[in-house]
Formats: structure tokens, C-alpha cells, sequence
């Protein structure tokens, strides 16, 4: 079966392979990890703010994202954006969003639902002494969360953010539904060009496994060094 | 300095925690706060820098009345000190950090007038060498010394124990109370939750006893020890000083 692999192919297309899908998978991995953790924080601290409407519109707000297939985000988003832009600016005609931005957009409102659920069990992970110490000392609550808290939270929760951002790398391939190269799209692209569709698909594959798996051990490995001590 | 008057707080509508409570500490005064378990003690003492709300009453510190909305706790509750049961270091900083976050963040300190301070008042308790460690590297008690040096690092103009040897090991108690039998005698004002009856016995002005939320007696060191007026406290003496 092997002898009839072309495993040439894969040798010529490995610079668009890299360069082109890769860099954007990359980029748009790392782009939504850090806008959703933001974003996510955020969402977080307004559902343990304790003022009741702010809490509510974080819940639904996650509720929503996490209840609706990624796929259908993105494809939804890429139309709508567009229009929520002329909407809000009160321009003419449809603004132009390109895909990228679409998509990133789309990422970080997404990622945000599940990086906020993680910030939040991080928040409440923290004895409520660590705050009332902070209070004593004078912090205000912004300080608190800033100096006091969401370190804490984010380092003990760091470990599973890195997975969520594993996940989110390789749901970033979705962004097939809008036509645009990442790496997953530059492999699909070769392969039917060249007709060669069990080579690239088998070679992408082999690719996400590896990285996610090296990812996944540096997690562990990272775990320990920056732990808490306690 | 703190003036407590009047104080009632309810968890629920039918649970009273604290019914009535007044009482003052002038400057320089140390007055300890005893009472078994569950008498509000630690949320009176919470109530003083507003960690606690309360219902209704008043207290004021140093003038500034801390229930008053328009009050800015954060400026307020930086000139009171507090050192809690379980010592709240924050296990993410090196011990000479934890002493220059709020130096540096809230009084608006420099980096280097702060670190010299921590580490003076390092060397006050007792623990120089530990600058560079974190809080999970010492002992209970050293963990308990540092809290204090953190809450005088602000310059603080009251200070307040919330059962500050409650947690620690027996071995450990004494360390902890040295420290701060020896800021009672530089004439810090204190207002202390404790079971320590040695300590209020060595340095106490007052003693405050505390049951169901009610403050049941305030008297001078020598009154409360020679002939507590209620049974309660009574009782309440005759069960921690038997062994």
C-alpha cells in the first residue's frame, strides 16, 4: 500500500505548508488564546462581581457561546460582522471585514465562554482571606484582583488555559468554512491539486498530533516549575 | 482612636451576630477581646476596618467614620493594621514582596524605600535571612511574624489581631506573642481577639468579653482577672485557666 505514497508531494508543498498555513494557524492560535483569556477574564470578574444584572449578562452571554457549534459561529459571524459594523457606524453599505479578522473575532468571543468558566474556577480557588488581607492592607479592589488574585488564579489554573488553548488550535482549523489557508486549508488545497488526498491529509494530521502533543508534555513540564509553592 | 457604639449586625433577618456592642480604644491602649466560640469577637474586629458590614451603629477611627458611604475605606484601612488567624501571606511573592506590595502600590512608596523598610522590620521580628523565601518556605510562626512586619511596613496607627495564635503550633505561640508583647510596650494601640490570657494578663489595659454577640463585659485587665462581674465570664475563665 505504502509503495503507491507520494511522499514527495509533501516535500515540495512544506514551505506553503509552513509559511502560509502554519504561520496563520499560529497566529490565530496564539491572537484568540490571549484576546479570550482577556476577554474570558473579564467575563469572569463580572460574574463574581456580586452585582446581580452584571453577573446575569456574563452567565447568559457564556451560556449562549457554549451552547452554539463553533462552525456555525464562524460561518454566522463572517455574514453578520459586516453588517453589525454598518449597524454601529451607521455607514451606507456593509463594512468589509476581511476573514482574518473575522475569524479572530469570532475565536476570541468563543474561547472567552470557556476561558472564563476556567478564570472563574481559578477566582474561587482562592481563600477569601487573600482578598480581605489585600482590603486590610489598603489595595483596592482593582489592586486586589490585579496584584493579589488573578495571579494566583492564573497560575493555578495555567495548566488547564494551556489546554483549552491545544483545543483552540486545533479548532482553529475550522476556519475551512470561510475558504481561508491555514495549515489544515494549505494541506486540503495541495491535496486536491495534486490529487493526492491521503498523503497531505495523513501528513496534516501527523503534524497537529505532534504539536499538540508536545504542547501537552511542555503543560506538564511547566506545572512544576511554576507552580505555588504551598 | 476607634469608637464602637451601637453595633448590631445580622447574618439573616433571625440570626443576630452582634446585638449592641460598644466600646472604645483610646491611644495607646491595648484591649484584648475574649469569649468562647462563636461570640462575634472576630466580627467585631471585622467590623473596625469595614471587612464586615454591619446593620446599624457607628464606629469611627482615628475620627473618620468607617459605615460613612462617602468613606474611602481603601485610604482608611491602609493606617489600620490587621493580622488574621491563618496569616494571609500572598504564597505568589517572596517574603520581602508581600512587605513592599502595599508600601509600594497604596502609599506610593519607592521600590527601594520600601525594600528597606521590609527589611528593617524583618529584622525587627526576627527574620532578615528569609527575605528572599516564600511565605510556604516558613514555619507558622515565622509565616505569622511576617504578617505582622507586613501590616507595620504601612505605618500603621492602630492595629488589630484577629486571633493571631489560634492556628499556630504550640511551640509557636510564644514567638508570636513576644513580637507582640514588645509592640504593646512601644505603646501601639491594639485591639486583640485572643485565648491568650497570659498576654492580656502582661500587657492588656482592658479586657473585653464577648458571648452570643453581646459585649458582656469591659473592664480593666485587673478587674476582669480579680473579680469578673458575670457568670458567664465566669465560667467562661474558670474553663480556660483550670489547666
Amino acid at each position: 500500500m505504502l509503495a503507491n505514497f507520494d511522499f514527495d508531494v509533501i516535500r515540495r508543498a512544506l514551505p506553503y505548508l509552513f509559511y502560509e498555513g502554519m504561520t496563520f494557524t499560529l497566529t490565530l492560535t496564539a491572537l484568540a488564546a490571549l484576546g479570550g483569556l482577556v476577554f474570558g477574564t473579564a467575563l469572569a470578574l463580572m460574574r463574581l462581581s456580586g452585582l446581580k444584572t452584571l453577573g446575569r449578562i456574563a452567565g447568559i452571554y457564556v451560556d449562549f457561546m457554549r451552547s452554539l457549534p463553533l462552525v456555525l459561529v464562524i460561518f454566522w459571524f463572517y455574514f453578520l460582522v459586516p453588517y453589525i459594523g454598518q449597524w454601529l457606524t451607521g455607514a451606507s453599505r456593509p463594512i468589509s471585514v476581511g476573514a482574518f479578522a473575522s475569524s479572530l473575532i469570532t475565536f476570541i468571543m468563543f474561547e472567552a465562554a470557556y476561558f472564563s468558566e476556567i478564570m472563574r474556577a481559578g477566582i474561587q480557588s482562592i481563600s477569601r482571606g487573600q482578598p480581605a488581607a489585600a482590603s486590610a492592607l489598603g489595595l483596592t479592589y482593582a489592586q486586589t484582583m490585579r496584584y493579589v488574585v488573578l495571579p494566583q488564579a492564573f497560575r493555578n489554573m495555567l495548566p488547564v488555559l494551556i489546554t483549552q488553548t491545544i483545543v483552540l488550535f486545533q479548532d482553529t482549523s475550522l476556519v475551512y468554512v470561510l475558504s481561508i489557508t491555514d495549515f489544515l486549508g494549505a494541506a486540503s488545497k495541495v491535496a486536491q491539486r495534486d490529487g493526492r488526498l491521503v498523503e497531505m491529509y495523513l501528513f496534516a494530521a501527523v503534524v497537529y498530533f505532534t504539536i499538540s502533543c508536545i504542547a501537552s508534555f511542555g503543560v506538564r513540564r511547566l506545572q512544576s516549575r511554576i507552580a505555588i509553592i504551598r | 482612636m476607634i469608637e464602637i457604639s451601637h453595633v448590631n449586625k445580622w447574618y439573616s433577618p433571625t440570626f443576630q451576630v452582634l446585638t449592641d456592642c460598644t466600646t472604645s480604644v483610646t491611644k495607646g491602649e491595648v484591649v484584648v477581646v475574649c469569649g468562647p466560640s462563636g461570640s462575634g469577637k472576630s466580627t467585631l474586629i471585622k467590623c473596625v476596618n469595614a471587612l464586615e458590614p454591619f446593620q446599624s451603629g457607628d464606629i469611627s477611627v482615628d475620627g473618620t467614620k468607617v459605615n460613612d458611604p462617602k468613606t474611602n475605606l481603601p485610604k482608611l484601612r491602609s493606617r489600620v493594621g490587621m493580622v488574621f488567624q491563618h496569616f494571609e501571606l500572598f504564597p505568589h511573592l517572596k517574603i520581602i514582596d508581600n512587605l513592599c506590595l502595599a508600601q509600594e502600590k497604596v502609599l506610593g512608596r519607592a521600590h527601594d524605600k520600601s525594600v528597606a523598610k521590609g527589611m528593617q522590620l524583618l529584622e525587627r521580628v526576627g527574620l532578615k535571612e528569609q527575605a528572599q523565601k516564600f511565605p510556604a518556605q516558613l514555619s507558622g510562626g515565622q509565616q505569622q511574624r511576617v504578617a505582622i512586619a507586613r501590616a507595620l511596613a504601612m505605618d500603621p496607627i492602630v492595629m488589630l489581631f484577629d486571633e493571631p495564635t489560634s492556628a499556630l503550633d504550640p511551640e509557636m505561640v510564644s514567638e508570636v506573642l513576644d513580637v507582640m508583647v514588645d509592640l504593646a510596650r512601644e505603646g501601639m494601640t491594639m485591639m486583640v481577639v485572643t485565648h491568650e490570657m497570659g498576654f492580656a494578663r502582661k500587657v492588656a489595659n482592658r479586657v473585653i468579653f464577648m458571648d452570643r454577640g453581646e459585649i458582656v463585659e469591659d473592664a480593666p485587665k485587673d478587674d476582669f482577672f480579680g473579680k469578673p462581674r458575670s457568670d458567664r465570664a465566669q465560667k467562661f475563665l474558670s474553663k480556660i485557666l483550670s489547666h
